[in-house]
């Protein structure tokens, strides 16, 4: 290695600044991304306790439900869903990164990847859709 | 080396292409070990291109009988580079002193003693002892207005050995690099003529074949049309400039490197870094469109006069790569001869280093001592407290970069190589005025450039009196005034030693073996 | 007419005179084919010698001259003044590095990293030089190839807040270097780069994934880094569920 180098009180320490996940617009994305993990922690939270109460008295259950009903918790649900959504999306962006995959010698290309993954989910989420239908019915 | 290649076959294509002033010792050793050197750094790691069966593949280069070139991609000095350095880090025993900038060889009683430098991070002036030193500071094609070269090559370990009393040899032999990019200089590989590129002047024609290098064949032939030597590809592109033919642009002529009939697949498999150099730097897609190049400065032959085991005069300095000059390039290299040559003599140089480190007597303490003494007040002097000037380092350095190119240029007369004598001995005077405002001790590149105009200066006067002495035609150096090859008077090495007054010529015989001196056509 | 020109903000530090950084102003001239590498050579060609500043080969394969442009990190030999003029240009040293003086920064961390991740060739047996070259075809060479452009220039570093946080992040290139020697056929010394597979390795990558976007040369250590972490993982799986497969 090297012998020498720079001496170390004359070096000014640059800092980063706590906004610095606004500085560029791939850094907020990414935040965002992250922040969705809390939203689905506590969207399971709600959902845990939602089988907590369907464990008891189905009076019980109701009234919980019944609460669930309100604006808030519609808007909180909503909220959950889109980020779930954008969490599951840029899963699905980082597993094209992972997995390389090839037809023959080609590459094929990362945002098809995506895509197929993408595919993959929506009949995944349209047969679970059609079970539920049924179930119900 | 494939079966159709020979030991000798290469040692010939050598030779010739050095318009037989390579020392035919040094050319037969350097054709043994260079299949040896090029497969240690494979096994170091470097990631050579390859054949289906798994071999190291080889490819056409300018003035090689058959396909002998190694490659890694278009990109083969950058790998070796990574795969060296790289190697290099797995021994404790190697230590570096990262940017310490050269400033003189310590040399007591005839023997070298270590090196001063100045550590750019603290400013101070240090002594490096050692018992042996190795030059590889490699060329100074920065003496010259374009030219592919980085700004870190300024000839400083060259000029160090000349101040030192070695001889600096065959400095006149500047290799001009037909396919640069005007303006910037940025070296477009031989590779993509390796590879099957044409040549066309403004009117799409294929000139080459008009200086006996035809017939054009569609695909490369070796040594004939865009695969002969350097040194004749940049001559033909300047007589085309002289009938008027090449294109015009905002940095003077050139003419088009054509790669569209390669197709879009071959340029990115094999040439994927020309595409992106094109297309960043002139905004060309070669895969649609001609290239435009020119000749530039891209090599020095000359260098650092040493033996064929990287032995210089001095006892205790050895020299390899484009720094020295051994010769095995004579007085023009072959493309990709370089690179091998570094492997080769480098392995060299380090062995006779280590041997005669050895056996050597470590320098006394004191006498190093008062050696780097003088040469701190000698720096202090001249750049770190230098007071006044009135000229600027930018001012001198663009003036040699000029006269340079007017009077050690491609095509070369008297009258102009001896103007730029006489301009370089008086930016010599000159640059005793130069004003260095930067008085910092951290990180001062300003004192650093100064010292490297002072290097480049020193291998300028080199360049252009060598070139003035030598009054025939040989390689690269071409004169107007005497435009044939004259080996009665000149079949030798021209040897430069440093003198107050500018460079005292002398010369040395060049060493002939098997291989008599013939006409040099393609 | 006036010759058209462009300001450049350049960020200036003297360690023996500045406590802090501070920004200088420079009017530069124009022109169409520069890039800020050139405009930064004309100040101190012409204008200010005191401007300090790493460069050397312009054109993009050394490594040297990775600064902030305008926020973003880049090779100042790659930056061209046309894609930002008129406006100003805010030249600043690389961030997440300690400045040494102007637009230099110290490079000490990142070499030592580099060498931490063992990039060499390691073999259990070496086989002579006179036996010829180890076979590698070129689906072998393709599947670490792009890994071995790596220029050295840091700008990934610069782009990684992970690094800017936690100083002790093998950091991107460190990574895809290491990776490279995994991922090259001739290489038998994985399981002793396990630097790569600790805590500050690829542990503690998030994958923002700025460091490819900023890459010059696309080498894409953000997929070197996860690939690695799949490899990992793998590998830790199979050393628990297949111990005796370890020989």
């Amino acid at each position: 290695m090297s012998a020498v180098g720079p001496d170390p009180a004359k070096l000014y320490h640059q800092k980063i600044p706590a906004t610095w996940w606004l500085t560029n617009r791939s850094y907020f994305l990414f935040m965002l991304r992250e922040l969705s993990s809390v939203f689905i922690a506590l969207f399971l939270v709600v959902y845990l306790c939602q089988l907590y109460q369907l464990s008891k008295a189905p009076d019980a259950y109701n009234a919980f439900t019944q609460k669930l009903n309100s604006p808030g918790w519609i808007f909180f649900h909503l909220v959950a869903l889109l980020f779930a959504l954008y969490h599951s999306f840029t899963w699905f962006q980082s597993s094209a990164v992972v997995l390389p995959l090839r037809i023959g010698e080609r590459l094929i290309s990362r945002p098809i990847v995506t895509a197929l993954h993408v595919g993959a989910w929506a009949v995944v989420s349209v047969i679970v859709l059609i079970l539920f239908l049924a179930l119900k019915s | 080396m494939r079966d159709f290649d020979s030991l000798d076959l290469h040692a010939k294509d050598t030779i010739f292409g050095a318009d037989f002033l390579a020392d035919q010792d040094a050319v037969e050793a350097f054709v043994q070990e260079a299949p040896g050197e090029l497969i240690q750094l494979e096994h170091w790691g470097c990631p050579w291109s390859r054949d289906p069966d798994g071999r190291v593949s080889v490819r056409s280069f300018g003035g090689m009988s058959v396909d002998r070139t190694l490659f890694a991609a278009d990109k083969t000095g950058f790998h070796l580079l990574h795969s060296l350095f790289q190697t290099s880090l797995k021994y404790e025993s190697i230590v570096r002193y990262d940017e310490c900038f050269l400033t003189s060889l310590l040399v007591d009683d005839g023997k070298v003693r270590g090196v001063t430098s100045i550590n750019l991070y603290t400013g101070k002036v240090e002594v490096i002892a050692g018992k042996s030193v190795i030059l590889c500071t490699g060329g100074g094609g920065r003496i010259f207005p374009f030219t592919t070269n980085a700004a870190i090559n300024t000839g400083d370990g060259m000029a160090a050995a000349y101040r030192a009393g070695v001889p600096l040899k065959d400095m006149e032999f500047v290799q001009y690099h037909p396919t640069g990019l005007p303006g910037t200089g940025i070296l477009i590989t031989e590779a993509s003529r390796g590879e099957g590129g044409w040549l066309k002047n403004k009117d799409g024609y294929r000139y080459l074949q008009d200086y006996g290098l035809g017939p054009p064949t569609d695909t490369p032939t070796h040594r004939k049309m865009e695969l002969g030597p350097r040194d004749i590809l940049s001559r033909c592109h300047m007589q085309e400039f002289a009938k008027g033919r090449t294109f015009d642009g905002p940095y003077g002529h050139y003419v088009h490197l054509d790669l569209r009939h390669l197709g879009e697949e071959v340029i990115d498999k094999k040439l994927p870094f020309v595409r992106e150099l094109a297309s960043k730097y002139v905004g060309i897609d070669p895969v649609y469109e001609p290239i435009p190049v020119r000749p530039v400065v891209h090599y020095m032959m000359g260098g650092v006069s040493t033996d064929i085991n990287a032995k210089t005069n001095l006892e205790g300095l050895f020299a390899a790569g484009e720094t020295a000059c051994v010769s095995l390039n004579g007085a023009n290299r072959l493309g990709s001869n370089s690179l091998t040559e570094l492997l080769v003599f480098g392995n060299r140089a380090g062995r006779s280093a280590a041997t005669y480190a050895s056996t050597a007597s470590p320098p006394a303490a004191a006498k190093i001592e008062a050696l780097a003494t003088d040469e701190q007040r000698r720096l202090d002097r001249q750049f770190l407290k230098k007071d006044g000037g009135k000229e600027k380092i930018a001012t001198i350095r663009q003036e040699m970069q000029k006269t340079m190119e007017e009077g050690a240029g491609i095509y070369r007369d008297e009258q102009s190589m001896q103007k730029t004598c006489n301009t370089l001995r008086a930016l010599r005077e000159r640059f005793k005025n130069i004003i260095i405002e930067d008085r910092d001790s951290t990180f001062n590149t300003e004192v650093m450039n100064a010292l490297e105009l002072d290097y480049m200066l020193d291998v300028a006067e080199t360049v252009a009196n060598s070139a003035l002495r030598r009054k025939e035609s040989r390689g690269s150096h071409t004169r107007t005034d005497f435009p044939k090859r004259d080996d009665a008077n000149f079949l030798k090495h021209t040897l430069a030693y440093r003198t107050p007054d500018g460079p005292r010529i002398e010369y040395l015989p060049v060493t002939i073996t098997r291989w008599q001196p013939e006409e040099r056509k393609y | 007419m006036a010759e058209p020109t462009i300001t450049l903000n350049v960020t200036r530090y003297r360690p023996e005179k500045d406590r802090a950084p501070t920004t200088q102003t420079y009017v530069v001239p124009y022109r169409q084919d520069w890039v800020v590498l050139d405009a930064l050579n004309h100040i101190k060609d012409q204008m200010d010698g005191t401007l300090s500043y790493r460069w050397s080969c312009r054109m993009g394969v050394c490594g040297s001259c990775g600064m902030m442009v305008n926020g973003t990190p880049k090779l100042t030999c790659a930056a061209f003044l046309r894609d930002y003029y008129p406006q100003e240009i805010r030249v600043e040293p690389l961030v997440n590095f300690p400045i040494i003086r102007d637009l230099v920064i110290d490079m000490t961390d990142f070499m030592e990293k580099l060498k931490s991740v063992k990039p060499w060739i390691i073999r259990k047996e070496e086989k002579p030089v006179s036996e010829g070259e180890y076979l590698q075809t070129p689906a072998e060479l393709e599947a670490f190839h792009q890994f071995t452009q790596c220029i050295n220039c840091m700008l990934c570093y610069a782009a990684c807040p992970v690094y800017g946080l936690e100083p002790k992040f093998l950091g991107p290139a460190a990574i895809a270097l290491g990776y490279r020697y995994n991922m090259d056929s001739r290489d038998q010394g994985k399981d002793q780069r396990e630097i790569i597979g600790n805590h500050d390795g690829i542990w503690d990558c998030t994958f923002v994934g700025e460091c490819s976007v900023v890459c010059p040369k696309h080498v894409d250590p953000a997929a070197a880094i996860q690939r690695s972490k799949v490899d990992v993982t793998k590998n830790w799986f199979q050393s628990i569920l297949l111990p005796w497969g370890q020989r």
